[in-house]
């Protein structure tokens, strides 16, 4: 075998097609055929069973409280994840680790369990729900119960986007603002923030897909009321348990665009921040 | 908060950092506020209704043998599913961060895809594809493989949402590995072979564990994506997430806080272990 | 503007980085502040920005205690290591911060931040980047940029935390220069952080030894690199031959080498003499007053004199001996490796026991 131009392992022509194709092939039965499938059986019934199933009132209502739903928790978790982020890589005190670690837990518990810990806390039977009831206000299988419960799973999302980032980046260039005579404000419009920016956004993409998309907690809290405190996901299921698969995939096929605008915001970012790393072309001039 | 005068007695607080960088303050309030309100008080909700438990009904709960069916089946299923995607997700992050093809963007785009996807929207989706009639499910039936509603089909579930879980991890990795070590090794005679498993892989395994770990725990905790294709049989395909969605659903709040409170546990203790290993091993790598 | 530190202290932790430091730089003063890694002068220089805050000490600008003041207002001008430019923002956005930001009643008119910019650019000589991206330039320009944008604020006192230690050596050369005669022109108070003795000398009205967190020794360049204080100073400024020996009266032995003092000295105790490059000579036979045979090592020809390197026969030193002799007198000798010859010392240095300054030797 000739290695005069080989320098690196698997570089012969037919490892490197054999892997590739075994590649293509996995991607293609695990994650293409699935999009696929999506999209084949919502439009199975032609373009206007689609529309009519997309525009059925029941699964316009399920729209709309998904869309309350993200429209509540995605400012709270961009809030949050800004704050944590400036927080935990621009200073040091007792705890900084532990902070980081904490805000993980929402993605390796279950998000059943997650439900349960809401529905617990603020059920009628909860301690704060008992209390909550007796003022007339109910969280639990209604909508705030839903939001809250979004917001605890997806609340790393933005923070996990920036703290890397902002580490990597390191603290010199807010530290010449404040050199400078900027105030907190115009530190972080004016220097921060633009550093950041493509991260915040895919951070908050990410964000609005998984509580778009969240199933487990949801179910836990929201009473599966039609039409009150269904969100899409729960819709799904129910028109699944319906034998309805033609309208479970129409919902699903939404979501399933959702879910390809995630990916490419997120190939845009990628592109965008690897321009911003290209190597810098020296000046002819000396000095 | 500054005074003018300066001093000559020591400062009780030396942080410097927090002075020179505005909003310390603020974001320490603001953080603590919202992780004590969104996820210490409702875990301390769980501990405290576990604790309103007796021991005895404790156990009696979690050791209920069908409970401990689920706790085989979840554990096993996640077991395979994440091994299986240890070594496609290795696979596939190797040739994206080895190879030139076209479609390579799209491929590396799509890894992402069960991260975006609404796991309901997977669980539909997988129940369809494996069922009999299905695409995949008619093509499995003739080779008498039975994908849905056993517990293969919980495997499938776990394996695709966590796929990304590997290749995420084991990308950056890959992409950072010293060109001069492979081509040292090569020059001196070694084959293909050898170079991976005594100088890649080596360096490889942190990040694959890590992944592996990851793709375990996330599979432990599944819901949406399975139950649509598990069939959900109590003590074949049931898994322990289910288990507590039924508890709840016979307002059994006490059983469903005791198996939940089980589930954490574990997970909280996988997600510090991860964390542990991480700073300990990739540290260790990136140190040199 | 006058900078006076008073009793200094900091530690990170368990690790004492600055240890009771008190300095006086006046207005108008250059000063280079010089010491290895870990000296802590990174550390001082930040603690006089306001970017650290020491644990115990008095920092004062022209006699007005800033210690409790925050970075902000201390209106001084800081130029960091790696430059910390803007990287969202164009070259003469970058410039211009400072003024941008002040607060409504103080900043200058749009027109008024433009023209002041084209004047710092003009003055750093890279008016032809205004629109440029700092990943677009070179390290030597992002420097000079860094400065013209410390400069903008018209700061009474400048900081620059080791300016050209990311630059090869000919850009060096051309900003330390270009930044003395700036400093000349615009009369600001400039403290300086370097490991590199060289530039510490070349530049610095006042050079500021550091080590472990102390001073060592603050003088001025000639006097500092004429009559150094301590082992460190010497160590530290550059090759020092050293002669270690046992005194008895007025001469000094070691092995077959002996050295004989100008003046009798008391007791029989362990003493070196340190001798720079150039206060010995070469010969190729002994003097009087020194027999310290030695072989030639290794030749270096580029430079303005010959360096060779010598081994010592028949007696022994920690590094191998460096002398210089003229490019003249190298091609009248025409040395080989292994040959032989003698130093022959004109100025030492001797050090007792212990720390204490060394004492000036002349051999007439």
């Amino acid at each position: 075998m000739q290695r005069t131009s080989v320098h690196r392992v698997g570089e012969q022509r037919w490892v490197r097609w054999t892997l590739i194709c075994l590649a293509l092939g996995l991607t293609l039965l695990l994650l293409v055929m699935p999009l696929l499938l999506i999209f084949v059986e919502a439009f199975s019934g032609g373009a206007q069973t689609w529309w009519a199933n997309l525009t059925d009132y029941y699964t316009l209502r399920a729209i709309g409280l998904t869309l309350l739903v993200a429209a509540l928790t995605v400012p709270l978790n961009l809030l949050f994840g800004v704050f944590l982020a400036w927080l935990v890589t621009r200073f040091e005190f007792p705890g900084r680790k532990l902070l980081i670690t904490l805000i993980d837990i929402p993605f390796a518990v279950s998000p059943v369990v997650a439900g349960l810990l809401y529905l617990l806390l603020y059920g009628s039977n909860g301690w704060l729900g008992g209390w909550l009831m007796q003022h007339d206000v109910q969280l639990m299988f209604a909508w705030p119960g839903i939001v809250m419960v979004t917001v605890f799973v997806t609340c790393p999302f933005v923070a996990r986007e920036l703290i890397p980032l902002m580490q990597q980046q390191g603290r010199e260039e807010e530290e010449a603002a404040v050199v400078l005579g900027a105030s907190g404000w115009q530190l972080f419009r004016r220097v921060t923030l633009p550093n950041i920016q493509w991260a915040l956004l895919y951070g908050v993409v990410l964000t609005n897909a998984r509580a778009v998309g969240e199933f487990g907690a949801v179910s836990v809290v929201s009473g599966n009321i039609r039409g009150e405190t269904n969100t899409l996901p729960l819709h799904i299921e129910l028109l699944y348990q319906d034998y309805n698969a033609v309208g479970a995939f129409t919902s699903a096929s939404l979501l399933a665009v959702i879910a390809l605008v995630t990916l490419l915001v997120k190939s845009f970012v990628e592109w965008r921040q690897a321009r911003q790393r290209a190597p810098l072309h020296e000046q002819q001039e000396q000095g | 908060m500054n005074t003018k005068r300066g001093s000559l007695l020591p400062r009780l607080t030396s942080h410097p950092g927090k002075r020179v960088l505005p909003g310390f303050a603020l974001s320490m309030g603001v953080s603590l506020l919202f992780v004590s309100l969104v996820l210490l008080l409702p875990i301390s909700g769980l501990v405290v209704e576990s604790a309103g438990m007796s021991w005895a009904q404790y156990w009696a709960v979690v050791s209920d043998e069908r409970v401990v069916a689920s706790y085989r089946v979840t554990l096993w299923a996640a077991l395979i599913a994440s091994l299986f995607n240890g070594v496609v997700g290795l696979l596939l992050a190797w040739v994206l961060v080895r190879y030139s093809f076209p479609g390579k963007r799209v491929v590396d785009a799509l890894m992402d895809l069960p991260f975006a996807l609404p796991t309901a929207v997977a669980g539909i989706t997988l129940a369809a594809l494996f069922a009999e009639n299905g695409w995949y499910g008619q093509w499995l039936a003739t080779l008498g493989i039975k994908v849905a509603f056993t517990p293969l089909g919980i495997i499938v579930a776990m394996s695709f949402t966590s796929l990304p879980f590997v290749v995420r991890t084991v990308q950056p990795v890959l992409e950072d590995l010293p060109v001069e070590d492979e081509e040292a090794a090569i020059s001196m005679g070694a084959s293909d072979w050898t170079v991976f498993r005594r100088i890649l892989f080596p360096s490889l395994w942190p990040a694959l564990m890590t992944g592996i770990a990851l793709s375990f725990t996330r599979s432990l905790g599944e819901f949406g994506a399975i139950i649509f294709i598990a069939g959900n049989m109590p003590y074949v395909s049931e898994v322990t997430s289910l288990m507590i969605f039924i508890r709840l659903q016979e307002f059994d709040h006490a059983a469903a806080s005791a198996i939940a409170s089980v589930v954490l546990l574990a997970s909280l203790i996988l997600l510090f272990g991860i964390n542990l290993w991480q700073a300990r091993y990739l540290r260790r790598l990136h140190g040199r | 503007m006058s900078i006076t530190l008073e009793q200094i202290n900091k530690s990170f932790g368990a690790f004492r980085a600055l240890d009771d430091i008190s300095l006086e730089i006046g207005d108008g003063q250059l000063v280079g502040l010089l010491g290895p890694s870990g000296s802590g002068k990174t550390t001082l220089l930040r603690i006089i920005a306001g970017l650290e805050s020491a644990d115990r000490g008095r920092i004062l600008f022209q006699g007005e205690d800033v210690t409790g003041l925050h970075v902000r207002e201390r209106r001084v001008g800081f130029v960091f290591q790696h430059y910390a430019l803007f990287r969202h923002m164009t070259v003469a956005e970058n410039i211009a911060f400072g003024l941008d930001v002040l607060p409504r009643k103080s900043r200058p008119v749009a027109g008024e931040i433009r023209r002041r910019v084209g004047e710092l650019l003009e003055m750093v000589q890279l008016s032809h980047l205004a629109g440029r991206y700092p990943s677009q330039l070179s390290g030597g320009q992002k420097q000079r940029i860094a400065l013209a944008r410390a400069l903008a604020m018209q700061p009474q006192i400048l900081l620059l935390d080791e300016p050209f230690g990311a630059l090869d050596a000919r850009v060096r050369k051309d900003l330390r220069r270009w930044l003395r005669n700036l400093h000349d022109e615009l009369h600001f108070t400039s403290v300086f952080v370097t490991h590199d003795q060289e530039e510490a000398l070349e530049l610095s009205d006042q050079v500021v030894v550091m080590s472990a967190g102390r001073i060592e020794q603050v003088d001025q360049p000639q006097a500092l690199y004429a009559r150094p204080d301590s082992r460190f100073v010497f160590d530290f400024l550059g090759h020092v031959n050293v002669f270690d020996g046992t005194l008895d009266g007025r001469l000094l032995q070691q092995g077959e080498a002996w050295i004989r003092l100008p003046e009798n000295r008391e007791g029989a105790s362990s003493v070196q003499v340190y001798l720079r490059p150039h206060e010995v000579r070469l010969q190729l036979q002994p003097v009087a007053h020194a027999h310290l045979p030695l072989q030639v090592e290794a030749i270096n020809l580029i430079g303005a004199e010959v360096r060779l390197e010598l081994r010592p026969c028949g007696w022994e030193a920690a590094q191998l001996w460096e002398i210089g002799i003229t490019h003249a007198e190298f091609n009248a000798w025409q040395p080989r490796r292994g040959d032989r010859c003698f130093a022959v010392p004109d100025v030492g240095h001797l050090f007792g026991a212990g720390n204490a300054a060394p004492e000036t030797l002349y051999w007439g």
